[in-house]
């Protein structure tokens, strides 16, 4: 075993891509395989639980935890990788604010439940439902409880760092291996804890190259009732809802630049406490209309408010679940 | 002995009509519901729905925004602001369960105190018809339940 500082990635309840992005950052994976001993990546590497349990207490020097926190198994590997690490990194939006995982908090368990294995999509004639417990000749088999709503990972351990983004941008990723690496050399110092790394302080408007005029809108439209969008304009000022105005920076504006709407994976912006808020603000801004039924009407081009504005952000916002989802689950 | 149900309402008000209307009502000894905590606002434009979500999540069961009439605000158009604000928060937090009927926007103007008055009551009594909201405290630690096998 050699005494290079020891690395771990982990993925909770995700997708995967936060994995690619990591592996994206090129030729730079090779720099963490020079500086670090990689100790715990499921996705690269063969590895068990009782491998990590065996581990001194602090012996990883930094862990990148990807992924929500929707069952008991998520939130076992939460605590046992804060034990384990001495810097533990939420590592992309499901982690540090529930990302579309998120979303199920909207909805009852249950619901969800059905919606997997009752609909007619699904060939399940004999209602076959997952068991958290199962008795087999070898003794019983147990699978994950799914919690009753989905979590951040800093609802459940205490988090050093923060990186955004759904998946967070490689090139913010190799920047932040990079410092990590000269932390290590003793060239540079860590951000103070509790520090969101890996992105702006600002707003995706502000890095977005696309002109706004103060105009005022009559309508909105989907992007693709809309063709084509005029390049060079504000794509919200178009009356397309872009949720840019909330949203932190750090992608360098990629969605619009390339003719898409931002639907907001770097989450909230410095100061946002909740991203939704200051979305309703920010479409509000641009409806040209004084008389409620006018108003009603420009507004009725959202047709679903509640998704436009937390797909990301749901599980981490003020109000955090619908009634739907905590008057029959408990909370 | 059945208790009737003291809704908890949160109010934001304009500092130049309606928070002058509550205060011309309460000189003038025009009775209106306890249950409104008024916050006054140097105008409704300032209104941030991050306020109403705060109250809602934090234990109110409803929120009460006043402000001057369309065309007399303080600051030319600001009350504008705050309708288009109000209706599309309305919307959003009925998709989160939350009755269009806990957030009412009243247009005061600071010598309308007893219409005030008249208009908080009317909103006390429809709050305490739809019942407590209770938002989950999400500061505690919450309690899991084994949704998986009721499902069984
Ligand atoms: S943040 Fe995005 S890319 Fe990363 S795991 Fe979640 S859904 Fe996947
Ligand atoms: S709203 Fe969207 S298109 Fe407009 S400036 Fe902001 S990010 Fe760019
Ligand atoms: S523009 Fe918005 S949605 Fe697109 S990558 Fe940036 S933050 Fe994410």
């Amino acid at each position: 075993m050699s005494n290079k500082p020891k690395f771990a990635m982990y993925w909770a309840a995700s997708c995967g891509g936060c994995e690619i992005a990591v592996l994206n950052i090129h030729e730079k994976i090779l720099d963490v395989d020079a500086n670090f001993d990689v100790v715990f990546w499921p996705v690269a590497m063969d590895a068990k639980y009782k491998d990590v349990e065996e581990m001194e207490d602090k012996s990883i020097l930094l862990t990148l935890f990807n992924g929500s926190m929707r069952n008991d198994e998520n939130e076992k590997i939460a605590h046992l990788m804060r034990r384990k690490s001495q810097i533990l990194v939420s590592f992309g939006s499901c982690a540090t604010e529930g990302c579309v995982p998120g979303l199920a908090n909207l909805f009852p368990v249950n619901e969800i439940m059905d919606v997997a294995f009752h609909t007619v999509t699904t060939d399940n004639p004999n209602n076959i439902l997952p068991q958290t417990s199962f008795e087999v000749p070898e003794g019983t088999l147990h699978l994950p409880t799914m919690n009753s709503r989905v979590k951040t990972l800093a609802q459940v351990v205490d988090v050093d760092y923060y990186m955004p983004g759904c998946p967070p941008e490689s090139h913010q990723i190799a920047a932040v291996v990079d410092l990590v690496i000269q932390v290590l050399q003793g060239k540079a110092q860590l951000p103070p804890k509790g520090s969101v790394i890996g992105a702006g302080n600002s707003t995706v408007c502000d890095e977005c190259p696309r002109a706004r005029n103060v105009k005022m809108i009559k309508a909105f439209h989907r992007i693709q009732e809309v063709a084509p969008l005029d390049p060079t304009l504000c794509i919200l000022e178009q009356g397309v809802p872009c949720n840019g105005p909330a949203t932190r920076s750090g992608c360098n504006a990629r969605c619009p630049r390339v003719g898409a709407q931002c639907i907001g994976c770097y989450g909230p912006a410095e100061g946002v406490l909740d991203y939704g808020a200051r979305l309703v603000t920010a479409f509000a801004s641009v409806v040209d209309a004084k008389e409620p039924a006018e108003i009603e009407s420009i507004l009725d081009g959202i047709p679903d408010p509640t998704g436009q504005f937390y797909r990301f952000n749901l599980a981490d916002s003020l109000m955090r679940a619908s009634t739907s989802n905590w008057k029959k689950n408990g909370h | 002995m059945s208790e009737q149900f003291e809704p908890v309402i949160v109010g934001f008000t304009c500092n130049w009509c309606s928070y002058r209307a509550a205060d011309t009502a309460g000189t003038a000894r025009v009775k209106y519901a306890p249950n409104v905590r008024l916050i006054r606002l140097m105008c409704s434009g300032r209104l941030d729905p991050t306020f109403v979500m705060k109250a809602l999540a934090g234990g109110a069961d409803g929120v009460l925004i006043t402000g001057c009439h369309p065309g007399d605000c303080h600051y030319i158009e600001q009350n504008y602001k705050a309708l288009r604000r109000f209706l599309l928060l309305r919307r959003t937090l009925a998709g989160l369960g939350v009755e269009p009927g806990r957030i009412k926007l009243i247009w005061a103007s600071a010598a309308e105190g007893l219409k005030l008055a008249h208009e908080i009551n009317q909103f006390v009594e429809e709050v305490r018809a739809l019942g407590p909201l209770n938002w989950p405290k999400w500061n505690d630690q919450p309690a899991e339940i084994d949704a998986v096998k009721e499902v069984a």
